[in-house]
């Protein structure tokens, strides 16, 4: 097996993974940099973002504000000392990719423009038209080649941590054009490898994102924390999950049931006014508005759909002109996937899942509990979404945390030393070995494309945005019977060039591990909270016994084990998450109070 | 999702240099509905009918770039093309033309990624700003400047479509070009003298017959044949100035 000396490993080259490596490079450029990406760095998933990033610019804004959008939209699951961290330093890294060159919309003055997005109460997420991630992730990219020391390693799919005398030392990896494996041995690895959306079936996210190191890295022990909290957006295309992004309601669209009514006036959003209003109406947090499509399907209320019921996004209101020059992948995404313009028809959209609150648990340091392994952007869970994240805080965390881990793990590949080599390879051709029983089995029956529709089918029914014990635990059983089917997989492909059935064979590996662990993490919480809602005497929330990370640990071959571990509290006590009218009077009365923030 | 009744026949260029001596096409038949794209036809095959099929593919929204292809031959997005466009005919999919095919639709394209690195591709600035100096100013109208040729998605359709580097893949050929000038033409970047070190050469700008397929079957938009003539404007006052000032001091 080939082998290659980094001082550091960093697995995923989309946002997070690149503004590592720019980071370590940047704190010592005599430091080894590989950069693993099991796509070309700008197919990364970030590339699909349309929103935009949060940072505080305006002057009627502040850090406070941010900081209580954050927590109460997280609804105080939120590590509140990392949220601190994080809303201190958006604007600075926005302003570093601007000095790099990504191509901020800006307002007539020259200065750098801002949208309104849901749940924040200023306008504050930085945009590039609805292009956002695109030109984030590009100019991260582009960046990355003015320097040398980092060594990429583009389509390189990752199949192992080498982990050795307690400390992560280094990764294993197939290189898709031949089949051939590396071993790429590191005094310090950084897991950037993007969210689990793939979990489900109707979706937001590429084909690519499918968990992969949540699974690579909880295998070796590392705890997923709060996996029961998965994102569906409330506006998404019927069928393939596609995402209209939030910016649309931000620019002002309206969203209507079948009788032309903008229901969120009677889920405690209103009043309905014609302009957007932060945190009102269509600008309320996500995992309201998609319990509230939720209910009005039940009550008969939505659109009918080859794909099931949808409820209308009316953008008609805007104009040709705003919709062309604020939302034009929109237009795009419209016109040509479902032959609508959006400057004169309503656009049918469903909730979809979308982003993955847990992750990889990661402290304010972005260390896990595994020495020299760091995570930072969606794989981990490093606190500042809580239940639910908020529209725009992903773009920036990716940026924030992904600078830091760069820079830890850089200070620490200065400290230690690599073990002796050929214990390390004996490791390495362990982990080689495991991966290629995968595509050597010839006795299986069974197909991961199989598995993998089944497990998308179940765990929508069980984790979805209501829940229950019954249909929960349904889900978990099934997974169990996936996981033992998946023993007996057959990759019909044998071949070593470009293998994409043993890849995609792999994936489905670290799908079922993920799935399990939001199913679990599910059954246990008994409350409901942000993103995950019950309906089975659980309505409430519980801060009594639930205010509380939920932390799923691998185990030999059961089901993960559920611990739980205290939510960091420094300056906002739980309250009531509140929008609309109710938000305001909310508001109003926090401040007659004496400063409790 | 498959209760459509209508089948389409999707011809399908396969190969595998382990086992093939050269490319053919192998054909399946692929129910569909009225909004499945060809990639969704190509994944349909993959899960349902034949697992050993290589393709790239991630977003499915024309955004990330990975999955261009000949479509009945002519470059484009699987992910963007539709069944029904093509039905009741039979489709076509093979990989894209100019590129050494890897295997299946799926081609080598470190040539691409070369180039790409070669023009300096980021912002090398007038004047270094430091972060608490905040953003460097820029208005709409220089951000319009740029903005199209910023927009590339880096899917090297154009590069199937340009006879010029067909013949000859010296040529930096139209999305790099384009993603040169993007840098070029930004208010706050001066590294235009050392990009058109490249520029210059025969293998970049002077190297396009204006053609200008790239720019039809461009599916961003970017128009790359127009930030190729752009620079050739450029690159011809460039070389006048040369006598005319000290080099480096250009614009
Ligand atoms: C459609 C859409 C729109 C969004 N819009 C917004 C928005 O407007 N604002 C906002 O804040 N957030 C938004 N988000 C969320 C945000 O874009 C993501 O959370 C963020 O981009 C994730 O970045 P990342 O760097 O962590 O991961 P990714 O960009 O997903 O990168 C993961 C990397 O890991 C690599 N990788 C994974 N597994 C392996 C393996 N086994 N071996 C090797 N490499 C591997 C991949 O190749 C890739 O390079 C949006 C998300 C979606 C899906
Ligand atoms: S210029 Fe257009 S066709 Fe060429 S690579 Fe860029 S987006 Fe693709
Ligand atoms: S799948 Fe991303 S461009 Fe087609």
């Amino acid at each position: 097996m080939e082998v290659f000396k980094a001082d550091v490993a960093i697995v995923g080259a989309g946002g997070a993974g690149l503004r590592a490596a720019i980071a370590a490079v940047e704190a010592d450029p005599s430091l080894s940099v590989a950069l693993i990406s099991k796509v070309y760095p700008m197919r990364s998933h970030t590339v699909a973002a349309e929103g935009g990033a949060a940072g505080v610019v305006r002057d009627d804004d502040s850090l406070d504000y941010h900081f209580h959008d954050t927590v109460a939209g997280g609804d105080w699951l939120c590590d509140q000392d990392v949220v601190e961290y994080f809303v201190a330093h958006c604007a600075a890294s926005l302003t570093q990719l601007e000095h790099w060159g990504c191509p901020w919309s800006r307002k007539p003055d020259g200065h750098v423009n801002v949208r309104a997005f849901g749940g924040m109460k200023v306008e504050r997420t930085w945009f590039a038209a609805d292009r956002s991630g695109f030109h984030m992730l590009h100019t991260l990219f582009q960046t990355s080649i003015k320097y040398p020391s980092i060594r990429r390693f583009d389509e390189y799919f990752c199949t192992d941590l080498v982990v050795e005398d307690g400390r992560c030392q280094g990764v294993v990896a197939i290189e898709v054009a031949t089949g051939r494996f590396t071993f790429i041995q590191a005094k310090a690895v950084i897991l950037a490898t993007g969210g689990a959306g793939r979990v489900y079936r109707e979706n937001t996210n590429g084909g690519i994102v499918t968990g992969d190191g949540m699974s690579l890295a909880y295998r070796q022990g590392a705890p997923l924390r709060d996996m029961e909290f998965m994102q569906f957006h409330p506006t998404c295309m019927p069928g393939t999950g596609l995402l209209f992004t939030e910016a649309c309601r931000g620019e002002g669209g309206f969203l209507l049931n079948k009788d032309g009514y903008r229901f969120l006036q009677d889920y405690g959003l209103g009043p309905a006014e014609e302009q957007p209003r932060n945190k009102f109406m269509e600008l309320g947090p996500r995992d309201r508005l998609s319990q509230a499509i939720w209910h009005e399907e039940r009550k008969g209320r939505t659109i009918d759909t080859p794909y099931g019921a949808a409820v209308n996004l009316d953008l008609r209101h805007l104009g040709r002109k705003k919709l062309q020059e604020r939302l034009p992948l929109i237009c795009e995404l419209a016109e040509e996937y479902m032959g609508i313009d959006p400057a004169q028809e309503c656009i049918p959209v469903r909730p979809g899942i979308h982003y993955t609150m847990g992750g990889i648990y990661a402290n304010l340091e972005t260390e896990t509990p595994l020495p020299g392994l760091y995570a930072a952007g969606e794989c981990a869970s490093n606190g500042i979404h809580g239940a639910n994240r908020l529209g725009s805080n992903s773009l920036v965390d990716i940026i924030v945390f992904g600078k830091l881990a760069g820079e830890r793990a850089a200070e620490y590949a200065r400290e230690v030393q690599h073990s002796e080599p050929t214990t390390l390879a004996k490791l390495a051709a362990d982990a080689e070995q495991r991966a290629l029983d995968v595509v050597n089995r010839t006795d299986g029956s069974e197909k991961h494309s199989i598995l993998r529709r089944e497990m998308g089918q179940s765990m929508e029914s069980g984790c979805g945005i209501y829940r229950t014990a019954d249909e929960m635990q349904s889900t978990c059983d099934k997974l169990a019977e996936l996981r033992e089917r998946y023993g007996n997989v057959n990759v019909e492909d044998k071949s070593t060039v470009w293998n994409s059935d043993w890849l995609g064979a792999l994936e489905v590996g670290y799908l079922l591990e993920v799935a399990e662990a939001v199913a679990h993490s599910a059954l246990n919480r008994k409350e409901s909270r942000g993103a995950h809602q019950r309906l089975d005497g659980f309505e409430q929330r519980d801060d009594a016994n639930y205010l509380k990370h939920t932390l799923a640990f691998h185990t030999a071959d059961g089901p993960p084990r559920i611990e739980y571990q205290d939510v960091v509290i420094t300056r906002s006590q739980p309250g009531t998450r509140a929008y609309g009218a109710a938000g305001v009077a909310e508001d109003a009365q926090a401040a007659q109070e004496p400063a409790h923030d | 999702m498959t209760d459509g009744n209508k089948i389409i026949e999707m011809e399908v260029l396969r190969y595998r240099p382990e086992q093939d001596q050269e490319p053919f096409y192998q054909s399946y038949e692929v129910p569909f509905l009225d909004d499945w794209s060809v990639l969704q036809g190509l994944q349909y095959i993959k899960d349902d009918l034949d697992g050993t099929l290589s393709f790239r593919w991630s977003c499915r929204m024309a955004i990330c770039g990975s999955c261009g292809m000949m479509i009945n031959g002519v470059p484009g997005l699987g992910c963007r093309s539709f069944l029904r466009n093509y039905y009741p005919g039979k489709l076509r999919v093979a990989a894209l033309e100019h590129f050494p095919i890897e295997r299946d639709l799926v081609v080598v394209v470190d040539d691409f990624m070369n180039k790409l690195a070669q023009i300096k591709p980021y912002l090398i600035p007038k004047q270094v700003r430091a972060l608490d100096q905040g953003e460097y100013l820029q208005t709409p109208r220089q951000l319009e400047q740029y903005r199209q040729f910023s927009t590339c998605i880096n899917c090297m359709l154009c590069y199937a479509a340009c006879p010029q580097y067909g013949m000859n893949t010296d040529f930096t050929g139209p999305g790099i070009l384009a993603l040169m000038h993007r840098y070029n033409a930004d208010s706050r970047d001066d590294g235009r003298a050392q990009r058109m070190e490249l520029g210059h050469a025969d293998a970049g700008v002077w190297g396009c017959t204006a053609v200008g397929y790239c720019s039809e079957v461009c599916p961003k938009d970017v128009d790359p044949a127009h930030a190729i003539n752009q620079n050739k404007m450029g690159s011809a006052i460039d070389y006048f100035l040369r006598f005319v000032k000290p080099r480096g001091a250009s614009q």
